[in-house]
């Protein structure tokens, strides 16, 4: 693999920003402070990075509704994002999304979503119009295992295969479609095998190991980008935190959370990173230290903005019309 | 001006922006070299090729997604459905994508894409390939609805259609894409929200859309042999709907009949009705009515179909009961 240490290193920051983000939205939710539903990417953060890490700044991501990770990993700025959380008027969107709509188009992220599968759709039409255009641009589409019985999985990777799209459909395993365990949701245990129906490569890689998602992530991104059309990745991981916060995760026996809590990716990382002298301790507590700063900085960020005004309601419906305000 | 069949009107706009703009594109079931299953794209996979006129699989869901996902990117493009009734298996990325993602983005993306829906009875299609569910799509925010009734006034909408930065849904009655008119083909676009008085009249307002335009207008006829003048208006889009324009005409008239091919029960025509009494209640002189098509699902025989489509002469009925 031709990983430049500093580059190594650049990813080792992105997955500790995803953990300080989500250690933190999970307490700020807990207090009552954010509204509404969060779903916490923790665990699944070399996915996310390992992806994210192959693509180019101008290439599309297409999410989910448990997106913090992704957009984090895409270059989403988390003081924008914390204060989205908190429905502040300085959000991504405005205060009118929230954890599950989180967008950037600037920086290519076509937005969370909160209906299972349907970035699978649209990352098809982020493909179509890079492969119309000739831009050179790929999309990663990211969705969970329970997404992968819906029809958008089908229809998807079928119309992407057919037109040879450049899209790489990453499909992140954490063994839930909330609490119905994939033995019970599908009758087959590597939701890769399904690439042969749409003749494309299938891949399973250990979605804990970032080096092991960046290699098949960087080789199914040439080949999108040479024309050959989309690739299917499947990432088998856990997430530490129920499907959403809040859920008791009595579904879940104890032994199995142990089981892939002992293969959490972070301290693989920094194991690797000070095994290999990549880093010093001296070194990895800066990195650290910087990154719990800049998400404390996002929270105050986000507590010091203001919330959206009313008359803010009706806009951004549409381009040229506003309805009236009550 | 030129002689145009409305499926003539409807592809030479797209015939004409496509021309003159590379990122209009269109792709849908069958669109390609078999022409659409209406004939609407008939040649244009011939001129503008593969890239721009595609065929899709029979997946509703993914083709309005796509049209989404291109919208998002830079393209312009045009999905068409074959039939409105198959808009409920691609409703999510009408619904939750298409319609939401540029107010839950915060105003931060531009979906400039058209997705074109053939709909209404009269071909004995059966209940799965017949409705008028503009009600449902007129429901949404995000979304804009156009419903042209003459192939001038499809050339026009079609063209604002795809000039717009939005989601648009645009409505093709099946039964009218024969239909011929003249068509200005240097016409500027038609804005959206401005209706068309179809037949001036002083003693009854008929607010119609799509076929029931027609309708509309050979009930007028029927009417003034008997001494009734109906004004024929047609909103042309439902949303924006233009309300001045309704509320004008009833002005003048004090009756209104409102005319669609919907279901009754929960129709665009009982949203008009509310809007009238809510704001334009001084000035009716008698109760607003509604003719719509019957609370069923549309009929296959076509003795049935004739009977659960309006026409003229049920309209004549509704205006009388107001004189």
């Amino acid at each position: 693999m031709d990983l430049t240490n500093e580059k190594i290193v650049e990813m080792y920051k992105v997955m500790k920003r995803i953990r300080e983000f989500e250690t933190n939205a999970s307490r700020l939710f807990a207090e009552g402070i954010i509204p509404g539903f969060v779903h916490l990417y923790l665990g699944e953060e070399a996915v996310a990075t390992g992806v994210c890490s192959s693509l180019n700044e101008d290439d599309y991501i297409t999410s989910t509704h448990r997106g913090h990770g992704h957009i984090i990993a895409k270059g989403g700025e988390t003081k924008y994002m914390m204060a989205e959380l908190f429905g502040k008027e300085t959000g991504y969107c405005k205060g009118k999304g929230g954890s599950m709509h989180i967008a950037d188009a600037t920086k290519g992220i076509l937005g969370a979503n909160g209906i299972v599968g349907a970035g699978q759709n649209i990352s098809v039409g982020a493909g179509l119009s890079a492969k119309y255009r000739k831009s050179g641009q790929v999309c990663a589409c990211f969705f969970g295992d329970g997404s992968t019985n819906q029809g958008t999985f089908h229809e998807s990777i079928n119309l992407a295969s057919i037109w040879k799209l450049p899209v790489v459909f990453v499909c992140e395993n954490n063994l839930y479609g909330i609490s119905m365990s994939q033995a019970r949701h599908q009758a087959i245990q590597d939701v890769a095998d399904r690439a042969v129906a749409y003749n494309i490569p299938g891949v399973v890689v250990d979605g804990n190991d970032i080096f092991a998602v960046y290699e098949a992530a960087t080789e199914a991104v040439a080949r999108a980008r040479s024309g050959q059309g989309p690739t299917l990745i499947e990432c088998k991981t856990y997430r530490h935190k129920g499907h959403f916060e809040g859920d008791p995760t009595t579904y879940r026996p104890s032994d199995e959370v142990q089981e892939w809590m002992a293969k959490d990716p972070l301290p693989k990382a920094v194991a690797y990173l000070l095994d290999n002298e990549i880093v010093t301790e001296e070194e990895l507590k800066k990195i650290d230290e910087e990154i719990l700063r800049e998400i404390a900085a996002a929270v105050k960020f986000a507590e010091d903005s203001p919330v959206p005004s009313l008359e803010s309601i009706v806009q951004d419906i549409y381009t040229d019309i506003v309805e009236e305000v009550r | 001006m030129k002689t145009m069949s409305m499926m003539e009107a409807i592809r030479e706009a797209m015939n004409k922006r496509m021309r003159e703009d590379k990122n209009v594109i269109l792709f849908g079931e069958d669109v390609g070299a078999f022409g659409g299953c209406f004939g609407v794209s008939a040649g244009m996979f011939d001129e503008f090729g593969e890239e721009r006129v595609m065929d899709t699989p029979i997946s509703e869901g993914v083709i309005i997604g796509t049209a989404v996902g291109a919208a998002a990117t830079g393209l312009r493009p045009i999905a068409e459905l074959m039939f409105i009734d198959f808009a409920t298996v691609g409703a999510d990325q009408l619904v939750n994508q298409a319609a939401k993602m540029r107010y839950m983005f915060g105003g931060k993306i531009n979906l400039p894409m058209v997705v074109r829906l053939p709909l209404g009875a009269g071909i004995s299609a059966a209940a799965q390939h017949s409705q008028s569910l503009e009600a449902w799509l007129a429901h949404i925010p995000g979304l804009k609805v156009v419903y042209p009734s003459t192939p001038s006034d499809a050339y026009g909408l079609l063209l604002q259609s795809i000039d717009d930065d939005n989601p648009v849904i645009f409505l093709e009655h099946k039964v009218l894409y024969g239909a011929k008119g003249e068509v200005d083909e240097n016409m500027a676009p038609i804005k959206f929200g401005i209706g068309d008085v179809k037949r001036e009249g002083s003693d009854v307002t008929i607010v119609a859309t799509g076929k029931m335009v027609h309708e509309a207008l050979a009930a007028a006829e029927k009417l003034s042999a008997e001494g009734i003048e109906a004004e024929v208006f047609d909103p042309r889009t439902l949303f924006p709907l233009d309300k001045k324009g309704i509320l004008k005409s009833l002005e003048k008239t004090n009756k209104i009949v409102i005319v669609t091919e919907e279901n009754k029960r929960g129709s665009f025509a009982g949203e008009i009705s509310a809007i009238i009494a809510e704001e334009g209640f001084d000035y009716l002189d008698a109760p607003v009515l509604r003719v719509c098509a019957m609370d069923t699902p549309v009929p296959f025989s076509p003795v049935l179909e004739k009977y659960y489509v309006p026409d003229a002469d049920d309209i004549v009925k509704a205006v009388k009961k107001l004189f």
